[in-house]
């Protein structure tokens, strides 16, 4: 609809990158309906766990918040800031990071649980 | 605005420019997992005093307003959607759209603050600060709580301060077109560092309002 030929007239250099190439960021189809789309599930599951936490769900009601947190930052990593599209180095260094933090986690807990 | 033997030249052109848009990247993807373990650290500490004070924990959840927090989220992620959106904009070369957007993510970081300041204003009125008169008559758990209430939800805020600070200056570098269109990393880095936050307050959320 707006100057496409601009970006198409790119597109075929940036599909191969070479050493020198890949040092610019091209555009990759950049788009405004996915990210709004995006934008409305996130709502949709503020709203989901809002009304989750008005129900006693006991001991799962962290679980369930938690869980639709996680759904929320994953549409968040791959669509806003996109992960999905990046290289895998970036997704790489995010998933070590992941597992350093999930790491850590478990070992304090075997503390604790095994403490109290 | 460009015909075909522009862009040709302009690519000629790019190619030899001194830029390493992956390296920026990747520096600051680098800087975001530090944020992410900094923040991790917090959490840790909010989930191992949780698991030791369930009752206190939830009572003092009780306090903060479900509604306020609900409010807020949707204002982050709204200005959170802005930004990506004014990235596409300029990458479609529309400036005066793509500073439109990033105006909207700037206000929407305002409200958010300004919702912040009254939820903490609240909370002083209420006694509910250090040494404050409600404070010392609740139970240690429930000061734990709002202890990590305090410097989680502050540091937050700080982050939103400097984000906003960071989004600022790349749009007076658009506006004097230093970042355009073919040259918009720096917006994308202030967009991720945005996002960053903003997941923070994702988990932020649940765990601090909807525990009770």
């Amino acid at each position: 609809m707006e100057n496409n030929e601009h970006h198409e007239g790119e597109h075929p250099v940036n599909e191969h990158h070479g050493p020198e190439e890949g040092m610019i960021a091209h555009a990759h189809h950049p788009s405004y309906g996915v990210n709004i789309a995006v934008w409305i599930g996130l709502i949709g599951l503020t709203s989901i766990t809002v009304a989750v936490a008005g129900i006693n769900l006991g001991s799962l009601a962290l679980s369930v918040a938690l869980i639709i947190a996680l759904v929320k930052s994953m549409f968040v990593v791959n669509f806003f800031m996109h992960v999905k599209f990046d290289s895998k180095i970036i997704k790489l260094c995010l998933g070590v990071c992941i597992v350093v933090f999930i790491t850590m986690f478990v070992l304090t807990f075997f503390d604790l649980t095994f403490r109290y | 605005m460009n015909n075909n033997t522009d862009s040709a030249a302009e690519e000629i052109h790019e190619v030899h420019v001194h830029r390493d848009d992956f390296g920026s990247k990747m520096g600051l993807w680098l800087f975001l997992l530090t944020e992410i373990l900094l923040f991790g650290g917090l959490f840790l500490l909010y989930a191992g005093y949780r698991f030791k004070y369930p009752e206190g924990f939830a009572a003092a959840a009780s306090e903060l307003d479900v509604l306020m927090g609900a409010v807020n989220t949707i204002v982050l992620l709204t200005s959170s959607l802005t930004v990506v959106l004014g990235i596409v904009a300029l990458q479609k070369n529309k400036l005066k759209l793509s500073l439109f957007f990033l105006w909207c993510t700037v206000f929407c970081g305002i409200i958010f603050l300004v919702n912040k300041y009254f939820e903490w204003g609240a909370k002083f009125h209420h006694g509910i600060y250090p040494k404050g008169p409600k404070l010392q008559e609740m139970s240690e758990g429930e000061v734990m709580y709002f202890g990590l209430y305090y410097v989680m939800t502050g540091l937050h805020g700080l982050h939103i301060i400097i984000g906003l600070a960071f989004i600022g200056i790349v749009m007076y570098r658009m506006k004097k077109k230093v970042i355009t269109s073919t040259n918009f990393q720096k917006l994308e880095n202030a967009g991720l560092y945005w996002h960053i936050v903003d997941i923070i307050w994702i988990f932020l959320f649940p765990l601090l309002y909807l525990i009770h």
